[in-house]
């Protein structure tokens, strides 16, 4: 893409046109809930949050891969590291999540575990090849949009007979989320902006129910304040015609019908499963696990592994947050107990949560 | 002398007095050091300044410096921001047996041409050997004095509201070298780093403009976490115009792949001076005028509002916190 149409998407009198519609459009409270972390971010970094009309009431939903991976999953991660013959390969942002005795893999580093941080997953294939003695272990964590690329890894690891690359697989799925946020009585959300990563991946049917089953508006939209902008205007209108729709208002990246191929190379190495959300719980379906015919690079049979549900940590009230039925700043502990530096909850640990975007971004 | 750095050379004997006089001294000449005694005797005088750094850089050698140079850099550049002259600067090597001696030599070769350019004398030193493993190929830390002379000295406390905020040049270059050229990172950045010594034009910046009230380089965290040490420090709020601060085209593409912000990026070869207003354009003009501030200009003001905060007008014209950085950056996941 040319840099002057990315340009267009930031174009401050493009914005303010837009902003003004959303102003006049606005006459009573309209909550909306990006599913994105990145959305998130987006939101408050350009600014945008202090420009909304205040009737627009912004919520954050689960859709930060990080916050929503599972405090006993992340001791899973731990007690790997912690292996002998072990080295666990991870993106950077989960080495600061918490598990439940608040140790976290940065802290595991410290007491010697080995843990190296890659920026793809063939990173990850490549350190296995490079130390064929240790089983390297690729914490698969993320939504439709990591799990092709770590599939395709997969694949690749087969082809060259790479038995010490294993993945340990708590990838999740957006959809099934949505379902288990709407059927929840006390959450009340009047239209979602659908992720746009996670989308060029699925494509639109998978949120049709959001409108005809829920009655809902839904809107894949971009990163660039113009997408934004465009999609709340788009789900306002809706919602005032009183006609729920879903639309896609970013067909430069993402096609309706997404991404077959990737979705076929994700079906042929992985299968639905159920799986733990944290601050949420146990949603059915929700999770992707290995197929048998990769049980050679499965981690979680090569090691045992089994996840035991951990009590929530006390206080925190990231359920609340992730549903959208609490602001961060509204729950007990945020800035006082709960910081970016020392995290209680999911929604404070990765940058795009929404708690550490409150506490990242926010003025007052 | 052995092609790789042995433990023998940290010993105290022969051997260490052989790679001190055939690597050290050679490039680092100057009659202080070259006496030889325990310390080195110096003439000084008024009020000084005195700051120490470790440097502990990976990978050692990158695209626009290596360790060494970033040694005196660094350092000079630390005294330099109290409106001060660098003079002479201390160093103490520790060295990770094994090191190629071909390294060593072009670290030392660069920190002795580093050390002319700025015009400080490298005075005294240290030189150990430790066992392969027990540091990563080197670390070195250097010791500078200077004589302080601007009066009164700027000081992080010293921003006044009405006060402009300028910095010398482009933000994030020297953090997203370091960041690109790590092992195992598929994204090569087409930056180098800004590393440089700033003491010549900072004196020329207190000389000329003696109402200057704070210089500061904002080294890790970046320009970000060095705004909010001054908005603390001074108690006074610092407001910043986001489309004001200068990011190369190539930075601020890096930053967006890897999910990082340049705001938060390491410098090392950039200030920001925080000044009465009506000296800013003066002092622009002194910057733009010397190459390392070319790209110099005015990225916002101090103000009385939100004391002891940053905020960032985006280009939106919406109004957010620039907080500091917590930890290190890390790349994002999606
Ligand atoms: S502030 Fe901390 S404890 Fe409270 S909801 Fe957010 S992450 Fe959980």
């Amino acid at each position: 893409m040319s840099l002057t149409l990315l340009e267009k998407f930031h174009d401050p009198d493009l914005c303010k046109g837009l902003l003004d519609k959303l102003h006049s459009l606005v006459d009573r409270e309209f909550r909306f809930m990006e599913v994105c972390g990145t959305h998130t971010v987006a939101i408050f970094q350009s600014g945008l949050r202090s420009l909304l009309p205040e009737k627009i009431v912004h919520l954050s939903g689960p859709g930060c891969p990080v916050c929503v991976t599972h405090e006993s999953e992340v001791n899973a991660f731990i007690d790997l590291a912690g292996r002998d013959d072990v080295i666990v390969a991870t993106f950077g942002d989960l080495m600061r999540v918490p598990g439940s005795k608040g140790r976290s893999l940065k802290k595991a580093q410290a007491d010697g575990a080995k843990v190296a941080v890659v920026y793809s997953p063939p990173d990850a294939l490549k350190l296995a090849a490079d130390h064929p003695d240790k089983t390297v272990v690729f914490l698969g964590v993320g939504f439709e949009t990591t799990a092709p690329a770590v599939a395709g890894t997969l694949l690749m690891a087969r082809e060259q007979g790479l038995k010490n690359f294993k993945v340990l697989s708590f990838h999740k799925l957006v959809p099934p989320a949505l379902g288990a946020l709407m059927t929840d009585p006390e959450v009340n959300i009047d239209a979602f902006v659908m992720p746009g990563h996670v989308s060029a991946i699925i494509g639109l049917e998978p949120y049709r129910p959001v409108a005809e089953v829920f009655g809902k508006s839904a809107a894949v939209t971009g990163f660039e304040p113009v997408d934004i902008l465009g999609s709340l205007v788009f789900l306002v209108e809706a919602w005032k015609s009183g006609e729920p729709k879903v639309a896609n208002l970013y067909p430069r990246i993402v096609r309706d019908g997404g991404n077959a191929k990737a979705r076929a190379v994700m079906e042929q190495v992985f299968r639905t499963s159920d799986a733990l959300w944290r601050g949420i719980g146990l949603i059915p379906g929700s999770g992707l696990e290995m197929r048998d015919e990769f049980e050679d690079h499965d981690a979680k049979k090569a090691f045992g592994i089994e996840i035991v549900e951990s009590p929530a940590l006390p206080g925190c009230r990231c359920g609340d947050v992730l549903k959208g039925k609490l602001r961060p700043d509204q729950c007990p502990l945020f800035k006082k107990a709960c910081t970016p530096a020392s995290p209680v909850g999911p929604c404070m640990v990765s940058t795009e949560g929404s708690c550490a975007a409150y506490f990242k971004y926010s003025m007052d | 002398m052995s092609d790789k750095v042995l433990l023998d050379y940290g010993s105290g004997g022969r051997a260490s007095q052989r790679l001190i006089s055939e690597l050290f001294l050679k490039h680092f000449a100057n009659p202080e050091l070259d006496r030889l005694n325990d310390a080195a005797r110096l003439e000084l005088d008024g009020p000084l300044a005195v700051s120490t750094d470790s440097f502990t850089v990976d990978p050692i050698f990158f695209p626009g410096g290596d360790i060494g140079c970033l040694a005196v850099h660094g350092t000079v550049n630390d005294v330099a921001m109290l409106g001060a002259e660098p003079l002479y600067l201390t160093c103490g090597y520790i060295i990770e047996e094994g090191l190629p001696m071909e390294d060593l030599e072009r670290i030392v070769v660069s920190m002795g041409a580093a050390a002319r350019h700025a015009g400080v004398r490298i005075v005294t030193g240290d030189t150990k050997v430790v066992p392969r493993g027990t540091v990563d190929k080197i670390f070195i830390n250097t010791t500078g004095i200077g004589r302080i002379v601007a009066d009164p000295m700027p000081s992080g406390d010293r921003a006044a509201p009405g006060d402009a905020v300028l910095i010398s040049g482009t933000m994030g270059d020297h953090g997203l070298t370091i960041l690109g050229t790590r092992e195992g990172l598929s994204f090569e950045a087409a930056v180098q780093s800004d590393c440089a010594s700033l003491n010549h034009l900072l004196l020329k910046l207190v000389r000329e403009i003696p109402s200057v009230h704070v210089l500061r380089d904002p080294t890790r965290g970046g320009l970000a976490t060095t705004l909010n040490e001054i908005a603390i420090s001074s108690g006074a709020g610092i407001e910043v115009q986001e489309k004001s601060v200068p990011v190369r085209a190539e930075v601020s593409g890096g930053c967006s792949v890897l999910g990082l912000d340049p705001l938060y990026l390491a410098n090392e070869g950039k200030f920001i001076c925080i000044l009465p207003e009506a000296d800013a354009e003066k002092a622009l003009e002194i910057m733009r005028a010397d190459e390392l501030g070319g790209d110099a200009c005015r990225i916002g003001s101090v103000t009385e509002q939100n004391p002891g905060k940053v905020s960032l007008v985006t280009p939106l014209g919406g109004k957010r916190l620039l907080n500091m950085l917590e930890g290190e950056q890390l790349p994002r996941i999606c």
